[in-house]
């Protein structure tokens, strides 16, 4: 295969200069540039948010002349293809050839979960994107943390909603059939079913569907609606079969925070509009922080940041925080990661805090899909503030249970 | 009951897309002896000529573009096999690594030119309603398909029982060696048989589009469902093909329906008893 890992080594030497030159910049004992990895799968079927991500945190970086805390930044990208066992190859070439002080990504659980082991053992401050609950639970590293959300974290304000305000009480749920999809049916059964509504069928399809034609015929439509717990593009293909079978007029749609992203509505038409989900993010979010942001990435890149552009965002966002609070001093890793976890950062997704095991406490945003300026968006119709990964349970209760899966908690209440 | 009918008619809807999928795949390892991995590919690049097509030119007639993309198809496939395929005509082995690294190419160029996300191939929208009939709802499109389905399998059956050229195709298949000893150049009706089944499976893929939508990894997604069809089927018969298409669309939908957690096995299941019990396939013949 190819080897398409690009490096961006800041080409401004004058504006290098300038740095090193001006006074009242503190940066100690370092030497060179702070060197950040990113880990994205820019090929494969997982490449359209692998891209996003590259091109948010380069923007990102760009935007501050390449310098976190007055410091250079190198930004070295690897490309993972989504496939673990190039993510494990990508991410020692980046510790052990590039010396990298930290590492943002990758993307899918399966990959973050190949290379976690090894960036403990190597000590390298890693701020995740991935969803899976474990690794921010029962099996936390303190190398590790998450700034987006575990796969259930942002379903439970959805659930509540959905029995609160929407008023549901039997729901179908359909994901994708693997630990994402899992995970996320599973936190939001478990919270629409402990506030009294049903959970009357769990349909999962196996991660590459051709055609949805006969999941779509299988819904039970006396239920109010339809959980779509989809990630990346299957969602928009599911949907598109599920209006040729002319439910749509049948059953209501809800979905989980990567079923209706921004890179999914840009594909999409009429048919998604009115459609409710949840997200730690929206392009649309009116902060002073995203209102730099959104704007200035649909203008270069003509459409809106979704789930994967934000999320690197909002990695440079924390580290630049940790950067300045420990004066760029990015050799010592302890610092950085103390610095990580106990800072509070004002970010593109509100304030960002940390529990214990690393993971995100931090606003989640209903949204519903609306038409502004000839375009689809995700409006924020609620904000829940502060969601932490154990929603309202208690934290110790919570860690005794398994982890979630297929068939935990157990669903009592499906129809046959 | 109403379950039933409405899988059987999913099940029929998607046996018509694979044998628009793999009748020309039929049809090259029939003729060459070569099993076409680009074939996914080929399919894939069909849907993305018409998911481009139409979303740049609104108003473009699916129809149309089906040919279209087809034609195009079918000029790289002809190119494919004069450039590169007949260089390796002693080296099967080769022959199939080639194809298969053509695929990965073809699938890293759409990757490339058209980026990740899924592109749609909008229904036509005078199919887009929904069919209603005895209280059932089917989607229109799907019907429309398995129609053209069958056309397609009337017209390649007249093409290779009735025409000149496909009495030459059928004595390249029982023996190409005694064929061109005749006077029949086999060399030229392979690159005619390439050419054709390439543009089917690139005009399939516009067809296929409505259902499977453009999205890197389709060609991964169909070329397995290729070689079942035509292996259960029998190798280089159209009729087994057809037949098997339809097999394996009501395997694939029950099975996924009834049985959701074992879908792949269902799938490649009867695949692994026909090889093993009827090697030459349900309808293949033995000993060319």
């Amino acid at each position: 295969m190819t080897i398409s890992r690009r490096q961006f080594v800041s080409t401004l030497a004058g504006a290098s200069a300038a740095s090193l030159a001006s006074p009242g910049l503190s940066f100690a004992q370092g030497s060179g540039p702070i060197r950040v990895g990113l880990l994205a799968a820019k090929t494969g079927p997982l490449a359209s948010g692998g891209i996003d991500m590259e091109l948010a945190l380069t923007m990102f970086l760009k935007d501050r002349d390449n310098t976190l805390a007055g410091r250079k930044v190198e930004l070295i990208v690897a490309d993972t293809a989504g496939v673990p066992a190039t993510a494990r190859t990508k991410t020692q070439e980046l510790v052990e050839k590039n010396n990298v002080h930290c590492i943002i990504g990758p993307l899918a659980a399966f990959e973050a979960l190949a290379i976690i082991d090894y960036l403990t053992e190597k000590e390298i401050p890693t701020l995740g994107v991935s969803a899976a609950e474990d690794m921010t639970q029962r099996h936390p590293s303190p190398w590790y943390v998450r700034l987006t959300s575990t796969s259930a974290q942002c379903t439970y304000p959805l659930a509540d909603y959905s029995l609160k305000e929407l008023k549901y009480k039997k729901i179908v749920t359909i994901a994708d059939d693997f630990a994402y999809g899992h995970e996320m049916c599973a936190g939001f059964q478990r919270a629409f079913e402990d506030g009294g509504g049903k959970i009357i069928q769990k349909i999962f399809t196996p991660l590459a569907t051709p055609d949805y034609g006969s999941y779509v015929a299988q819904v039970k439509t006396d239920a109010d609606a339809l959980f779509l717990g989809t990630a990346g593009s299957n969602g928009f293909r599911f949907l598109r079969q599920f209006i040729e079978y002319g439910l749509k007029d049948k059953i209501a749609v809800i979905g989980g925070m990567t079923a209706l992203d921004e890179s999914v509505l840009r594909n999409m038409g009429d048919e998604a509009l009115g459609i409710i989900t949840t997200s730690w993010y929206s392009a649309t979010l009116d902060n002073p922080l995203n209102k730099a942001f959104a704007p200035a990435f649909r203008k270069q890149f003509k459409y809106d940041p979704g789930y994967y552009a934000a999320s690197t965002y909002l990695s440079g966002q924390v580290l630049e925080g940790a950067l300045k609070t420990i004066k760029a001093n990015a050799e010592d890793k302890k610092a950085l990661m103390a610095a990580i976890r106990g800072n509070n950062v004002d970010t593109i997704r509100g304030l960002v805090k940390f529990d214990e095991f690393g993971n995100v406490i931090g606003n989640v945003y209903i949204r519903k899909v609306t038409r502004s300026d000839g375009r689809l968006v995700n409006s924020v119709i609620k904000t829940y503030p502060d969601v932490s990964q154990f929603w309202t349970y208690d934290k110790k209760e919570f860690l005794k249970n398994p982890v979630y899966s297929r068939d935990y908690p157990p669903a009592k209440n499906l129809e046959l | 009951m109403q379950f039933w009918i409405i899988q059987g008619l999913n099940s029929l809807s998607l046996g018509g897309l694979l044998f628009l999928l793999s009748s020309g795949f039929s049809l090259i390892f029939g003729l060459m002896r070569l099993a076409n991995l680009t074939h996914g590919a080929f399919f894939m690049l069909g849907t993305y000529f018409g998911a481009i097509a139409m979303r740049d030119y609104s108003g473009l007639d699916l129809w149309v573009t089906a040919i279209g993309a087809g034609i195009i198809v079918a000029a790289l496939g002809g190119l494919f096999e004069r450039l590169v395929l007949t260089r390796l005509k002693s080296n099967p082995l080769g022959q199939v690594l080639v194809t298969l690294g053509m695929a990965f190419i073809i699938s890293d160029a759409c990757l490339v030119l058209w980026g990740g996300d899924s592109i749609p191939v909008p229904t036509p929208h005078y199919l887009q309603a929904p069919t209603r009939l005895f209280g059932f709802v089917f989607p229109t499109y799907r019907l429309v398909l398995v129609g053209i389905a069958v056309a397609a399998a009337i017209g390649l059956y007249v093409l290779i029982d009735r025409t000149r050229l496909g009495a030459m195709i059928r004595a390249g298949v029982d023996d190409s060696q005694m064929a061109r000893a005749v006077g029949i150049p086999v060399s030229r009706l392979f690159t005619i048989v390439f050419c054709l089944g390439a543009g089917i499976a690139g005009a399939a893929g516009v067809l296929g589009g409505p259902i499977l939508s453009a999205y890197p990894g389709l060609d991964a997604d169909m070329l397995p469902l290729a070689l079942i069809v035509v292996i259960l089927g029998g190798i280089g018969s159209l009729f087994g093909a057809f037949v098997g298409s339809f097999i394996i669309g009501f395997i694939y939908t029950f099975g996924t329906v009834l049985f959701p957690e074992l879908a792949y096995i269902i799938l490649f299941l009867p695949m692994i008893f026909v090889i093993a019990f009827r090697p030459q396939g349900l309808f293949g013949r033995l000993g060319t």
